[in-house]
């Protein structure tokens, strides 16, 4: 294993003296102790390359190029006012599709909200999906979270919520509980730069170096948060290092390329599995989108900055390398394309002649049992819609 | 039957519940070798090990955070927060997560976690080792709050909470942790957890109250019993669920109700009780509902006496309300 790989960074050079102009830096050193397997032109290094399968590469650049189609479908939903909202992943998929297919299919996920990919490489339909942006009765969540919120209870992976960084010591627990269970699963929550610098990151962190838990925590460094660059988050020059504090190794790897956040993870679930305790990976990608369908980009970053990333695709990266691979070719890569977006596109239209779930649905799950006063406003609510009430 | 005091039976319902479940663990700062700072887990680390009773570091948001996740695995964590003063900063675990978990996912994951923790006053504990916050937690949807006032009701309570499929916000009344003991049962038993209890029969007025200032309210309906007053003391036990039907039988047979507790009177769970019995029971009532409180200021520390209600100024309310 090449030292860079498993990286403890010992260095705490102070970068810069005062505060540091937002307009000046815009990002970290991003190329500090990065590993890269496959360049921006499908070249890889054949030492590093990590022995994934044929279907399995070709499962994951189908969860790749579909979370990528599924965004730019569903940005156009959200602005014909079918869906409410969109917050998007595009430019980050290899680092949700690439880790969570290096674990095993029991392994916990605690994902945030720009992680379709984690559920797609584990088998989720694109259908379920839209169930969850519709939020309609096939939805697992049963409409009560806005979209982007996706989670499978069958395929391990948990309920997220809007607040920044509170899944983090989830993934934790769930990893101790594992290891009290002597159960071999492990977690892996996925965050980004900003929320680093929450509480919880901090929790998360130091219990899971205290009782080396089982757990690998996924940043994704897309350079932002909302406007705010990763300068304005940290002084560290690494997020990386921060693992150094708690106890516990960590790597940092090219986040747009598959091959690395996949020989990366595997690595770090290894370790974890042998008892050896908790990783930090820090995944420097970029988020090629606003940060939601409701952000205008440009107030904090230029289009050169976008143009600059757009070159460094992940999806355009990996499908060079699997026609390296001869595992596609140009026609079959534009077939599985156009599949993709029919699936989608059907998907779609199946989801949102769903019917909403009824009137009633509001008040359960609240508590296992209804109370007495939800079932006073239950009943108030039934008055006024009528049983059942599903919408017009 | 053992005669326990309230703080036993605290221990005790861990200690049979962990021997009935090996899902059950405990976890919190001090919980382990020092058997937590009141005792309350004294003897569990060397009974079950450190795996079922983990020593955490000093981070309520962590404590909490960890204990769902092991709830999400399928574990029954019982979370101990050293003070309720402390709880804040697991305010967002518990109240953006923890009590979420079930709604948001459509009842596809839950976490039924316990969280433990001493409240109110009359330790000397200043502003900061007396707060009764229970409002916020009651507020909160998808969160139960419970409080029980004896040994007995502590342990089947706790029981319940322990088996409670949905997060459970245990408050113990520290004031009577060791000063009130009573027989109790040994082996398991429950207490339903959203019912009150009557701990004194009345006819003249309802005197509602939960934890520690029942006592209080006990020694108050005697006092007026002097005087020819036969007050109804109501044991909340719970809060969310409220028992509204014990309150309102009361209500409807006193005609007067006064609410005790040691909160803050403005926005309080006196308020939201005062507010169901106008809703609920105006008919029957003789005079205006009454809150004999905590005051509007933080918890002082040389003048906890003036805040705390005690027995003569509950007495006063009774008295303002039977001569309305
Ligand atoms: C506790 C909290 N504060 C603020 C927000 C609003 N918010 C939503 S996303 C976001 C930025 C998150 O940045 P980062 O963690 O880097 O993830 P990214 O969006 O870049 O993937 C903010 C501030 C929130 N959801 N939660």
């Amino acid at each position: 294993m090449p030292d860079c790989q498993v990286k403890r960074c010992l260095a705490f050079k102070l970068l810069t003296v005062g505060v540091v102009d937002l307009n000046e830096t815009m990002e970290m050193k991003k190329e500090t102790g990065m590993l890269q397997i496959l360049d921006i032109d499908g070249n890889y290094r054949k030492e590093l390359e990590p022995d994934i399968s044929e279907e399995l590469l070709l499962r994951m650049y189908r969860a790749m190029a579909t979370v990528r189609k599924f965004e730019e479908i569903s940005m156009g939903l959200q602005r014909q006012g079918r869906i409410g909202f969109y917050i998007g992943a595009a430019g980050q998929e290899a680092c949700s599709v690439g880790s969570t297919a290096a674990l095993h299919r029991d392994d916990w996920i605690f994902p945030a909200y720009r992680e379709p990919g984690a559920l797609l490489i584990r088998g989720e339909t694109v259908l379920q999906l839209f169930h969850q942006l519709f939020g309609d009765s096939m939805d697992y969540n049963r409409g009560r979270q806005m979209p982007n919120h996706f989670n499978s209870r069958e395929k391990n992976v948990v309920t997220p919520s809007s607040p920044i960084a509170t899944q983090i010591p989830h993934a934790v627990g769930m990893a101790i509980a594992a290891k009290h269970m002597k159960k071999k699963q492990i977690a892996l929550t996925f965050f980004g730069d900003g929320a680093t610098s929450e509480n919880d990151f901090h929790s998360g962190m130091n219990f899971a170096g205290v009782f080396r838990a089982p757990v690998i925590f996924l940043c994704q460094n897309n350079g932002y948060a909302i406007s705010l660059p990763t300068v304005r988050q940290t002084a560290s020059e690494t997020l990386a290092q921060k693992a150094d504090a708690y106890g516990m190794p960590s790597e940092r790897v090219d986040g747009n390329d598959v091959l690395a956040v996949y020989s990366a993870t595997m690595r770090a679930a290894e370790r974890a599995r042998k008892g050896q305790g908790p990783t930090l990976i820090e995944a420097l990608t970029y988020r090629i989108g606003p940060h939601s369908s409701s952000d205008d980009p440009t107030k904090y970053r230029k289009n050169e900055e976008v143009d600059e990333w757009r070159k460094k695709d992940p999806i355009k990266r990996m499908s060079a390398y699997l026609k390296r691979k001869r595992l596609i070719d140009d026609e079959s890569d534009r077939k599985l394309i156009e599949d993709i977006e029919n699936e989608i596109r059907s998907s779609a239209k199946k989801a949102e002649s769903t019917p909403k779930p009824a009137i009633e649905s509001v008040f359960e799950n609240v508590y296992l049992e209804l109370t007495w006063n939800l079932r006073e406003e239950l009943d108030e609510a039934v008055q006024r819609y009528g049983p059942g009430y599903t919408g017009k | 039957m053992t005669v326990r005091t309230l703080l036993q039976s605290v221990t005790d319902a861990m200690k049979t519940e962990m021997e009935n479940d090996e899902r059950v663990v405990v976890l919190g700062e001090d919980v382990g070798r020092d058997g937590g700072v009141f005792r309350a887990t004294e003897g569990l680390l060397d009974r079950f090990g450190v795996e079922r009773v983990m020593d955490t570091p000093l981070n309520e948001s962590g404590i909490i955070g960890v204990a769902t996740g092991m709830a999400l695995y399928g574990l029954r964590p019982i979370a101990e927060i050293q003070f309720m003063d402390f709880i804040y900063p697991a305010f967002d675990q518990i109240v953006s997560e923890l009590s979420k978990i079930r709604y948001r996912s459509g009842g596809t994951y839950t976490a039924p976690v316990v969280v433990r923790t001493p409240f109110g006053g009359g330790i000397k504990g200043g502003l900061y080792h007396s707060q009764s916050s229970e409002a916020y937690f009651a507020h909160t949807a998808g969160l139960k709050v419970v409080a029980p006032s004896t040994p007995y009701d502590a342990k089947g309570l706790l029981i319940s909470s322990i088996r409670d499929e949905d997060p459970v916000i245990f408050l113990e009344p520290k004031r009577l942790y060791r000063t009130v003991r009573e027989e109790v049962p040994d082996g398991a038993y429950t207490v339903p957890i959203g019912k009150a209890k009557i701990a004194r029969e009345g006819k003249d007025v309802s005197l509602i109250s939960y934890g520690a200032m029942v006592r209080t309210c006990l020694e108050a309906a005697e006092a007026a019993a002097k005087n020819g007053i036969s007050v109804e003391v109501i044991d909340l036990r719970t809060l969310s669920p409220l028992d509204i039907e014990t309150i309102i039988s009361s209500v409807q047979k006193t005609g007067r109700a006064v609410i005790a507790n040691e909160a803050p009177k403005f926005g309080s769970f006196a308020a939201e009780v005062a507010a169901l019995i106008a809703e609920k029971a105006i008919d029957s009532l003789g005079a205006p509902v009454l809150r004999v409180s905590g005051l509007d200021t933080p918890v002082t520390y040389i003048w906890e006496s003036a805040y705390i209600p005690d027995v003569q100024r509950v007495l006063s309310y009774i008295n303002r309300s039977v001569s309305y």
